[in-house]
């Protein structure tokens, strides 16, 4: 195959003249970082929240719950984007939705991404929550209702200690995901690592020099996040349980 | 003509010498053609969305002005090789994703709306010149957006790996115009951006920005403006260093350029109602084009 490989494209100023396309890189490197990043906080705090209501006797909570996992976990994550991106500015109160409509590009682009990532993980974070939990002996959660704590103390005190340390291996996967999924923010221009990768190979034609140091990108990131949770998951590991010394 | 029959007979006689080598008439073809006549098999790579070039009708089938002349191309193929039945593969591509596609062997032929460059050179053949266009814009007919000064603050669409997406940024960048440039995945979506009122305007091939308006829900909303930022030649994309296989494309073009066949595929697409809602583009035949027909040439305008 005629290839012409030119590892030197990355040092060459790019043809609109305000960068090198390894600036352009970086750019959508941070950017993903920065996406990933929220997203992931968000879906925590969401998730942690919807999991707990998920497992509470009150029946109408925990529907609730349920409704918003499966509503978030069974819609392509593709087409929840372009809900938040193309519909939902629609459904808004005309005025609000022009408005929000014509600030900067990629403030839209960003939040509408932020959002739909972190949604999307959320539900699935949610169940991580609720089958760590569950994952509990039903003894655990009587002997702290039988101490005289509230349901809410018993919770805090006793559920919770336990079952987000149990679920850290499961979140690393997911916490994985959410840098790999942000990749589908490209297709509604948002300018991250794997849309920059396509605007190199657009600007340059040198595909492959483009895609592998895409590829690499993704590849540290997800070296490092995997280094960072074992270590979280060294230091917080329930002796006795799964993965114990 | 008579060397030919020397040689086929030169063969004949080879290969009754050396039963187990394949006959020699495969070992001349080379490239593209060699594959093609292995395999009987031409993979053609088309778009999804560049009316009225290359794109799928309400029935979901390829049509438009580059497919037909791409099916010209495939006929005389299918003559060369004096092959009696040649299997067509169809392959939708991008803007992104069609030189890759090229290259690594997925696409032999791609005729769409892909404007032949010198940097695109480097990597890919192009064929005789199909089409040429301007780039300039469209927005709708009460914005006030007369020319590209006006986009100074505003949103602007273009489609991503575009040239029009290249000149954007450049000129956003070089006169300070503070633009917001959306860069959208392909001119469905740009479109959607500009009629959602995401940007003021749209940039791209006038041609394409006429096809655009075909499919838009009221084309009287929509008016086309600026003075060209760029001319640019469409070609079809072959894989580079393959002369024998860009003879025969720039030999089947040439042909149904100069016999006045193009212009009458032309007059089909640009000047009368097209699918999907039969609307007329009436996109009068350029100048550019028309020196094109009459001396079919595969120069890049850049």
């Amino acid at each position: 195959m005629a290839y012409n490989w030119n590892w030197g494209v990355f040092l060459q100023p790019t043809a609109t003249g305000d960068d090198t396309y390894l600036g352009w890189m970086f750019y959508g490197f941070k950017m993903t970082i920065a996406l990933s990043l929220s997203a992931w906080l968000i879906a925590l705090a969401v998730g942690a929240v919807v999991g707990i209501l998920r497992t509470v006797p009150n029946k109408l909570l925990a529907g609730i719950a349920t409704a918003y996992v499966e509503v978030f976990r069974n819609i392509p994550l593709l087409v929840q984007l372009f809900l938040w991106y193309f519909v939902m500015p629609e459904l808004l109160p005309e005025q609000l939705g022009n408005a929000f409509k014509q600030t900067n590009p990629i403030l839209q682009q960003f939040l509408a991404s932020m959002v739909c990532l972190a949604l999307f993980t959320s539900a699935r974070v949610a169940e991580q929550v609720r089958s760590g939990i569950n994952s509990l002996p039903p003894g655990q959660k009587n002997a702290g209702l039988a101490m005289g704590f509230t349901l809410a103390q018993t919770y805090r005190h006793v559920l919770l200690p336990m079952a987000v340390r149990l679920i850290v291996p499961p979140l690393t996967s997911e916490f994985l995901n959410i840098f790999k999924n942000s990749a589908v923010c490209s297709t509604i221009g948002l300018l991250e690592l794997a849309a920059q990768g396509r605007q190199l190979v657009d600007y340059t034609a040198q595909p492959y020099e483009s895609f592998i140091a895409v590829t690499l990108a993704y590849l540290t990131i997800n070296v490092v996040v995997m280094f960072g949770m074992r270590w979280v998951e060294a230091h917080v590991r329930v002796p006795g349980y799964i993965g114990a010394k | 003509m008579k060397k030919n029959i020397k040689r086929q007979a030169l063969a004949a006689l080879l290969a009754v010498g050396m039963l187990s080598a394949p006959p020699l008439f495969a070992q001349e073809l080379t490239g593209t053609l060699k594959k093609i006549n292995d395999t009987g098999i031409i993979a053609l790579g088309h778009r999804e969305s560049s009316i009225p070039f290359s794109y799928y009708d309400d029935k979901q089938q390829v049509i438009g002005y580059s497919h037909e002349l791409m099916l010209k191309v495939v006929d005389a193929v299918k003559t060369e090789l004096k092959m009696a039945k040649l299997d067509t593969k169809l392959m939708p591509v991008t803007s992104a994703n069609r030189i890759t596609l090229v290259q690594n062997g997925s696409v032999d032929i791609e005729c769409g709306s892909t404007t032949n460059n010198t940097e695109r050179q480097k990597q890919v053949s192009f064929s005789n010149s199909i089409f040429a266009i301007g780039t300039r814009l469209m927005t709708k007919t009460n914005s006030g957006i007369k020319d590209f000064p006006d986009l100074a603050g505003k949103n602007v669409v273009t489609t991503a790996g575009t040239t029009s997406e290249r000149l954007l940024r450049r000129m956003n960048e070089e006169k300070q115009m503070k633009m917001n440039v959306i860069s959208a995945k392909d001119h469905g979506e740009s479109f959607l951006t500009l009629e959602t009122g995401r940007a003021v305007a749209f940039m791209m091939d006038d041609a394409l920005l006429y096809g655009e308006m075909a499919k838009a829900k009221r084309a009287s909303d929509w008016v086309v403006v600026g003075t060209p930022q760029s001319f640019e030649a469409y070609g079809c994309m072959m894989r580079k260093d393959d002369p024998a296989f860009k003879k025969l494309v720039d030999a089947a073009l040439a042909k149904a350029m100069t016999s006045g066949e193009a212009e009458k595929i032309y007059a089909k697409w640009f000047l009368q109602p097209i699918p999907p809602k039969g609307l007329n583009l009436n996109f009068p035949l350029s100048d550019v084009v028309k020196a094109l027909y009459k001396a079919p040439n595969d120069k890049a305008f850049d």
